[in-house]
C-alpha cells in the first residue's frame, strides 16, 4: 500500500493488482490506478468497444478509433484489451448509462467508451474513462475536434488522457518519431530522413537519398529537425523547417567536420560537435545570429551533448579518461564531473524530459546495452543486451525510450525498438523499410 | 601494353600463356588486385591511379580504436608522399573509416583522428598540406560486410583519394 508513495525511486512501470488490493482510500486520482514500482506486471485488463458513430459519415472513424486507442494501450505492456467478442454489453449511445456488471463480469477494470460524429472533413471524437469496479467515472469526458485526416492523432489524444489518468504519468501516444530510412547492401547503404507517428503510422520522407543523413533531432516544438548531411561531400549540421523542409547549412566553416547536433531547451541554441584537425570538441551556435561558442577543449573526443531540461547542464561522452564515457559540465562549459563509473564504454547519452534519468549506449565484453542511470552514475540499469542497440531516444513522458538494433553480417539490417525504463515490453516498431536513428518529439499540442 | 583491353588481354592470355601473368597489372596494396584498371591508366605506369592505388598502396589500416599509424601504414604513407612529391598535380581527400564495433558519433571522431594521422605524417614528408583535405565516414562506409574481425580489420582503414587538378 506504500506502492503509490514511491514513484521516485522506482524504475519499473507496474501494475498494482487492482482486484486484490482495496485501493479506493489511498489513491488520489481515484480508486483506478497504475503505479510505476517494481514488482507487479500482470497488465490491467480494459475494454474499449467501437465508438457510437453518432451519423453514418461517422461510422469508419468510430471502429477505427477504438482499434488505436487498443492498440496504444496495449502496446504499453501495461493494459491487456477484453476482446469484444468476450463483451457482454453493447454500448450503443454515448449518454446511455454504463452496465458495471456486464463489465465486471468479464473483469473490465477500466472501459473506455466514445462516439464519434461527422461533418464535411471534420470529426468530432469524445470520450469517457470508467472505473468499472468501483463503479464511476474516472475524470471528466473529454471531446476532441479536428479534420477526419487527423482521427488517428485524436485517437492517441484519447489513449493519452486515460493513459495518464490511470498512471499518473503523462501521455506519450500523441507524437512524431523522425528517423533515417536505411535501403541498400551494408557497403553502400542509402540514407533518407523519415518523420512517422510514434507507432509508425503516416510516414513520409524529408530527403532524398542522394547524401548519406544521419541522427535528426526535433527542436523542443517539434516545428524544426537538426541532422547531420554528407550533402556538401563532408558532413555538415543542417537545419530544417519541418513544415515546408526548407533546409540551411548551421555552420560552414571550410576544413572542418560537424555534427551530433541537439536543441537547447530554448529552442534557439544548438549543441553539437566540432572536428578540426582530427580533433573533436564540442560547441554551441545561436541558430539566429550564428555565434559559436566552443564548450570544451581537450585532444581527447567530446561529443554527443544533451541539454538537461532546466537548460543548466549538458552531458556528453568524452574518452578523456581512455575509453568514452559519460561526463557532465555547466551549459556553458568548464570543469566536468564524469558520471559513468561501470566496466565497459559508455556512449550517446541523453538527459530524460523528466531530468531523473540519463539513457546511454553502452558497449562490454562485445555486447551493446541500452541502459539508464541517475544523474550521478547510480543505478545503473541495463535494459537491452544485442550484437547492436545504440542511440536511445525519450518518449515525451520519461518512461519509455526508442532505440536503434542492428542485427550481425552480411544482411544485417537495423530497425528501431522500444522498451520501458524497467526493461520490460521491448518491441519493435513497424517501419517500411530498416531503420535507425529515431528521435522522439514532444507531446504533440 | 598499358592500354590493352580486357578482351586483347584474354585473347593474348590464351594464344600466348606467358603473357597471362597478373603480377604485369599490379597486386600491390590492398586495392583490387587482379582487376582491369581501365580509365585509371595502366598500374605498371608509376603515374598512374592505379599505381598509387594498388602499387604504393591507397590505404593503411588501423588497431581497434586506434589512430596510431604503425611500421607498415608509415612504409605505405611514405611511399604515398615520394609519389604525391612527383605528381603534383593530384590533390587528395583522405577518408579515415571505423568498422561496426562503436556508437556512430563516436565512430565519426575516430574516423576523423585516422583521417587526421594520415594527413599529419604526408606533411611531416612533404606533401603540401594545401593539396589536402580530410573526411570521416565513420562506420558509414564499411567495405567488407561480415561481422567478424577479419571484416572489421579492414573496415579500421584510411584511404587516400587522388583527384587530378584540383592540387595547390
Amino acid at each position: 500500500m506504500t506502492l503509490f508513495r514511491n514513484l521516485a525511486s522506482a524504475f519499473a512501470l507496474t501494475l498494482a493488482g487492482l482486484a486484490a488490493a482495496p485501493l479506493t482510500a489511498l489513491a488520489q486520482t481515484g480508486p483506478l490506478h497504475i503505479v510505476i514500482t517494481d514488482g507487479v506486471i500482470d497488465p490491467l485488463p480494459f475494454a474499449v468497444p467501437d465508438f457510437v458513430a453518432e451519423n453514418a459519415a461517422a461510422a469508419e472513424h468510430a471502429a477505427n478509433i477504438a482499434r488505436v486507442i487498443a492498440s496504444d494501450l496495449s502496446g504499453t505492456g501495461l493494459f491487456a484489451e477484453i476482446p469484444a467478442a468476450a463483451h457482454i454489453s453493447r454500448v450503443t449511445s454515448f449518454d446511455a448509462p454504463v452496465s458495471y456488471p456486464d463489465w465486471k463480469a468479464i473483469n473490465a477494470q477500466a472501459l473506455i467508451t466514445g462516439a464519434v460524429s461527422a461533418s464535411g472533413d471534420q470529426i468530432v471524437v469524445k470520450f469517457r474513462l470508467f472505473d468499472v469496479f468501483s463503479g464511476q467515472q474516472l475524470g471528466e469526458g473529454l471531446q476532441f475536434a479536428g479534420t477526419a485526416q487527423s482521427w488517428r492523432r485524436m485517437a492517441h489524444k484519447v489513449a493519452d488522457a486515460a493513459y495518464s489518468r490511470i498512471t499518473g504519468e503523462g501521455g506519450y501516444f500523441d507524437s512524431r518519431v523522425v528517423f533515417v530510412a536505411e535501403s541498400g547492401p551494408k557497403n553502400q547503404r542509402a540514407k533518407r530522413l523519415g518523420v512517422m507517428d510514434y507507432d509508425g503510422a503516416n510516414v513520409s520522407y524529408l530527403t532524398d537519398s542522394a547524401s548519406i543523413v544521419l541522427a535528426p533531432r526535433f527542436s523542443p516544438t517539434g516545428d524544426r529537425i537538426l541532422f547531420t548531411s554528407y550533402a556538401s561531400g563532408f558532413p555538415q549540421i543542417y537545419l530544417m523547417d519541418a513544415a515546408s523542409l526548407q533546409t540551411r547549412s548551421l555552420d560552414e566553416q571550410p576544413g572542418t567536420m560537424t555534427f551530433a547536433p541537439r536543441f537547447a531547451p530554448d529552442g534557439r541554441t544548438v549543441v553539437f560537435s566540432l572536428e578540426r584537425g582530427g580533433n573533436t570538441d564540442i560547441y554551441t551556435v545561436d541558430t539566429e545570429t550564428g555565434a559559436l561558442n566552443q564548450l570544451t577543449n581537450a585532444p581527447s573526443i567530446e561529443t554527443a551533448p544533451s541539454f538537461s531540461p532546466d537548460g543548466s547542464r549538458i552531458v556528453f561522452e568524452s574518452d578523456r579518461s581512455g575509453t568514452q564515457q559519460l561526463y557532465i559540465m555547466a551549459a556553458g562549459g568548464g570543469e566536468a564531473q564524469r558520471v559513468s563509473n561501470g566496466a565497459g564504454r559508455y556512449g550517446t547519452p541523453v538527459w530524460s524530459p523528466r531530468g531523473d534519468y540519463i539513457a546511454f549506449t553502452k558497449q562490454n565484453e562485445g555486447r551493446f546495452h541500452i541502459g539508464v542511470m541517475l544523474l550521478n552514475g547510480q543505478e545503473e540499469r541495463l535494459l537491452t543486451a544485442s550484437f547492436l542497440d545504440e542511440g536511445p531516444t525519450w518518449a515525451p513522458n520519461g518512461r519509455v525510450i526508442m532505440f536503434t538494433r542492428e542485427t550481425a553480417g552480411e544482411g544485417g539490417q537495423p530497425a528501431l525498438y522500444s522498451v520501458d525504463i524497467s526493461g520490460r515490453n521491448l518491441r519493435q516498431v513497424t517501419t517500411e523499410t530498416p531503420a535507425s536513428d529515431p528521435a522522439w518529439s514532444p507531446l504533440l499540442p | 601494353m598499358s592500354h590493352v583491353s580486357t578482351a586483347v588481354l584474354l585473347v593474348a592470355a590464351l594464344a600466348l600463356a606467358a603473357c597471362n601473368n597478373p603480377d604485369r597489372y599490379g597486386t600491390g596494396g590492398a586495392g583490387a588486385g587482379g582487376i582491369d584498371s581501365t580509365g585509371l591508366g595502366g598500374a605498371n605506369d608509376p603515374a598512374s591511379v592505379a599505381y598509387f592505388n594498388q602499387t604504393v598502396g591507397d590505404r593503411v589500416l588501423f588497431a581497434v580504436d586506434q589512430s596510431s599509424l604503425d611500421d607498415a601504414a608509415r612504409a605505405t604513407l611514405a611511399g604515398q608522399a615520394r609519389w604525391l612529391m612527383t605528381n603534383g598535380d593530384y590533390a587528395v581527400i583522405i577518408e579515415g573509416h571505423a568498422d561496426e564495433q562503436g556508437t556512430r558519433e563516436y565512430n565519426l571522431a575516430l574516423g576523423a583522428r585516422r583521417a587526421s594521422a594520415v594527413q599529419d605524417f604526408l606533411i611531416s614528408q612533404g606533401v603540401a598540406a594545401s593539396r589536402m583535405r580530410t573526411v570521416s565516414y565513420g562506420k558509414e562506409r564499411p567495405i567488407e560486410v561480415c561481422s567478424v574481425e577479419a571484416c572489421y580489420s579492414k573496415n579500421r582503414r584510411a584511404v587516400t583519394v587522388l583527384s587530378q587538378g584540383a592540387g595547390a
